[in-house]
């Protein structure tokens, strides 16, 4: 297979890869679950129960009140004990459902589920379900983007007239070092990304999907290559390894040979992108009625003594998924939700796993530490390594200044955000943090209509 | 529970490489070239370079520490780059005081008036070499013979310096003569220029030892191939429609590229990332038009030699070149494109 990829810069940063042949296991309910209205983007979901209400796994205890935003289900069976706040990912206190675990008793409406270990489902490859019932069980489940934006699943699958979708981009890259999720979910549930992917193809009405792996998982691509076969609308197509080829635009590109134009959505150029994990939580959505409850996570660092991806409930505090990953090492430093290229530092570990939560990564004290920062040499690798094609030295020093109309001339609102700058200055400069403060700037200043 | 781990944004890794270690990477890739000009030049050379690299790191220092206050940045290497290659870019006969001078005002007013690292536009060691030019325009003319004085330490003046004239100075001389560049006794051949036993500047001998070291920094990725390349271009195709046109009186194009401080230029003072620009397309119009200018000094200036005035003087418009020529933006043609 020749492997494809995207043109303009890239990095290679250590991968890291430490948990890439450990299976998954799964994570043992927590004492008291902690269920966030808010695990995606858009509106938090509507509290539908009241203290003291019992609830089983499924229970549809959040309700989203419009089209973006998200259902949430109890992820566990017990008793709703108190509704309060946790600080999430973002570091700010965000309203939560506290409910104390009593054991795992599905909702008779989602029960079939719940039957079966997760890795002894039958595989149901019969699809009866219409375009139309597949983005009603979407929603029903509550399935959002995994891959780490958590954008609501199903809004995806909705083109707005004058758009026309024509391809389906399954995503598979993970090109974030450390993280493993995806990987181990291709090498042991294949088919279920599969026959998902094959749900979102017909949802979309298109004729070909394509699933996009990274040549740093050979078994997965390997595994994925060979089971496609039984698909003829899907095709795999391995990729060079890259960062960040995992987002989206860069993956459009790598696949299709397609430029998402500045400013614009994949869907503009007949594309629509999802992440492996969430065609398998569409697969669960649509052939099991099955709420999005759990999903696989990758607890990692070169600290970490049991390093390892796990089945964890949503809501389970991820001090408990430290724990059974060996706790928190003694020379720990920082705690990452995500890969290190993007992912979150949260200050507590308090906060529950949510839908997006795609590792957790502790990075000891050494590694947490930002090295200082030297003047410019002008040596230009962020301007080589940019995706965007940016000059993110200049446009660092114009959101300095407060510069905001020139940075926004000369492309800041084009900027992913994925770190490739900072991590490549020999000078250790803060550059995306000032694009990030400059891009928050025009946004406030656009609101304000100036 | 609270942890007391950091908080801090995204990215939570970051290279592992430094300013020192590029600065590093730049003085290996030096040592050929030096030692190629130790051993024509002998411990005078040694003692210029010595002296151009130690005024040079002295005089950063003074200036952070006492005159600015600041802790000592002199460990990142980068005024150690500067001393070597004022080193290289003088004859080693030159008197010491005025090695001194220049080392001095290379730092001082080349990088530290201009606020230090990264500020200053002109590269620091070519503004010292400037300024020495300027200054002392005979001793900075006089060039030791390689190889006649190896174990003399001061050839100033002295006995068995044996002065000979650059090959660039042949070459000058044969655009007046009626017999063209055969009327030229003694002219290096490709190979003696390629090699390095010629006069010249400590560092610029050979030919061969600079490659060595240019294509190590490109294999590392500290310099890009454009400016080497499009640099040597640039002086190729200006010396060559000479060359065309009179073969007689006219050097050939390889001929300016080997002899002088065209190699020197190409692969250490083009490619200083300082006083260069941002953009592959800004480097290739910056170095391939300094390649231009140096072939137009050589052939009609008043020196013989025109890499590094024909540097400096773009140095001035990189700038200019950063605001006007941009990277390829992701996503860019099709939007211009929609909208026209």
């Amino acid at each position: 297979m020749t492997l494809k990829t995207f043109k303009i810069g890239g990095i290679h940063p250590p991968e890291n890869k430490i948990t890439e042949d450990r299976a998954v296991q799964s994570c043992p309910l927590p004492k008291q679950a902690v269920v966030l209205l808010a695990q995606h983007i858009g509106a938090p979901a509507e509290i539908q129960v009241k203290v003291g209400d019992e609830v089983k796994v499924g229970t549809l205890v959040g309700k989203a009140p419009g089209l973006i935003s998200a259902n949430i289900h109890s992820p566990v069976s017990g008793k709703v004990k108190k509704i309060d706040t946790r600080t999430d990912a973002s570091g700010y206190p965000k309203t939560a459902i506290l409910i104390d675990v009593v054991g795992d008793d599905w909702d008779p409406e989602v029960g079939e589920a719940g039957q079966y270990e997760w890795n002894k489902r039958p595989l149901k490859t019969d699809i009866q379900a219409t375009g139309d019932e597949i983005r009603a069980a979407l929603a029903a489940a509550g399935v959002v983007g995994m891959g780490g934006a958590a954008f609501p699943t199903n809004v995806k699958y909705m083109v707005p007239p004058g758009k026309t979708a024509e391809y389906l981009i399954i995503n598979g890259v993970e090109c974030e070092p450390y993280l493993t999720a995806d990987h181990r979910l291709m090498v042991e549930l294949p088919d279920e990304v599969l026959v998902g992917t094959e749900i979102l193809r017909r949802a979309l009405g298109v004729e070909k999907a394509i699933i996009g792996i990274e040549a740093n998982k050979p078994d997965a691509l390997r595994i994925m290559a060979e089971r496609v076969k039984s698909y003829p609308n899907i095709q795999v197509q391995g990729l060079v390894v890259k960062y960040p080829q995992g987002a989206e635009k860069q993956l459009v590109k790598a696949l299709t040979g397609r430029e998402v134009p500045s400013g614009m959505l994949p869907l503009d150029v007949g594309c629509v992108v999802n992440n492996v994990g969430t065609a398998q939580a569409a697969y669960l959505a649509v052939q099991y009625k099955r709420p999005f409850v759990d999903r696989i996570l990758t607890v990692t660092g070169t600290s970490v003594k049991n390093p390892g991806n796990y089945l964890v409930r949503l809501g389970t505090p991820i001090s408990q998924v430290i724990e059974l990953a060996g706790g928190l090492p003694e020379d720990a430093g920082k705690i990452i939700l995500g890969g290190p290229m993007m992912g979150k530092a949260v200050s507590t570990t308090d906060t529950p796993v949510g839908k997006g939560t795609s590792g957790i990564l502790i990075l000891n004290k050494a590694q947490a530490k930002r090295p200082a920062v030297e003047p410019c040499i002008r040596c230009s690798k962020c301007v080589t390594v940019c995706p965007m094609g940016l000059e993110p030295y200049l446009l660092s020093e114009m959101a300095k200044q407060n510069r905001f109309e020139e940075a926004e001339a000369r492309g800041l609102m084009d900027c992913v955000e994925c770190g490739s700058c900072s991590f490549t200055c020999p000078s250790h400069r803060d550059l995306v943090d000032w694009l990030r403060y400059g891009k928050a700037r025009v946004l406030a200043n656009r609101r304000k209509g100036k | 529970m609270s942890t007391g781990m950091i908080v801090s944004l995204s990215p939570h890794v970051r290279t592992k490489a430094s300013i020192s270690m590029v600065m590093g990477m730049v003085i290996v890739a030096m040592i050929p070239a030096i030692l190629a000009g130790l051993w024509a030049f002998g411990l005078s050379g040694a003692l210029v370079m010595a002296v151009t690299t130690g005024v040079c790191v002295l005089t950063e220092w003074f200036i952070t520490v006492y005159m600015l206050k600041q802790p000592s940045r002199i460990n990142d290497g980068s005024a150690i780059v500067t001393g070597l290659l004022l080193g290289m870019n003088i004859p080693a006969s030159t008197p010491i005081w005025q090695v001194i001078a220049g080392s001095i005002f290379a730092i001082g007013l080349g990088k530290m008036a201009f606020g230090g690292l990264g500020h200053n536009p002109f590269n620091p060691a070519l503004v010292g070499r400037a300024f020495m030019l300027t200054s002392f325009p005979a001793d900075m003319t006089t060039w030791p013979a390689p190889g006649a004085a190896r174990w003399s330490i001061l050839q100033t003046g002295g006995v068995d310096a044996v002065a000979g004239p650059t090959a660039l100075g042949m070459v000058a001389e044969a655009q007046g003569l009626p017999d063209g560049l055969s009327g030229v006794a003694g002219m290096p051949t490709h190979w003696e220029l390629f090699l390095g036993s010629i006069p010249g500047s400590i560092g610029e001998v050979s030919a061969l030892a600079i490659l060595a070291g240019g294509l190590f920094l490109l294999v590392r990725k500290i310099i890009s191939w454009e400016s080497p390349v499009f640099f040597l271009g640039g002086l190729a195709l200006f010396t060559g429609v000479f060359w065309i046109v009179d073969p007689v009186r006219y050097a050939d194009p390889l001929y300016h590229i080997l002899a002088g401080g065209a190699m020197l230029g190409a692969w250490f003072m083009v490619t200083d990332m300082v006083s260069s620009p941002m953009t592959p397309r800004g480097r290739m119009i910056f170095a391939g038009t300094a390649g231009l200018l140096t072939g137009a000094i050589r052939l009609f200036g008043a020196f013989p030699e025109g890499t590094s005035y024909a540097i400096l003087i773009m140095n001035a418009f990189v700038p200019i070149i950063d605001r006007y020529v941009r990277p390829k933006k992701f996503g860019q043609k099709k939007k211009e494109a929609s909208r026209g």
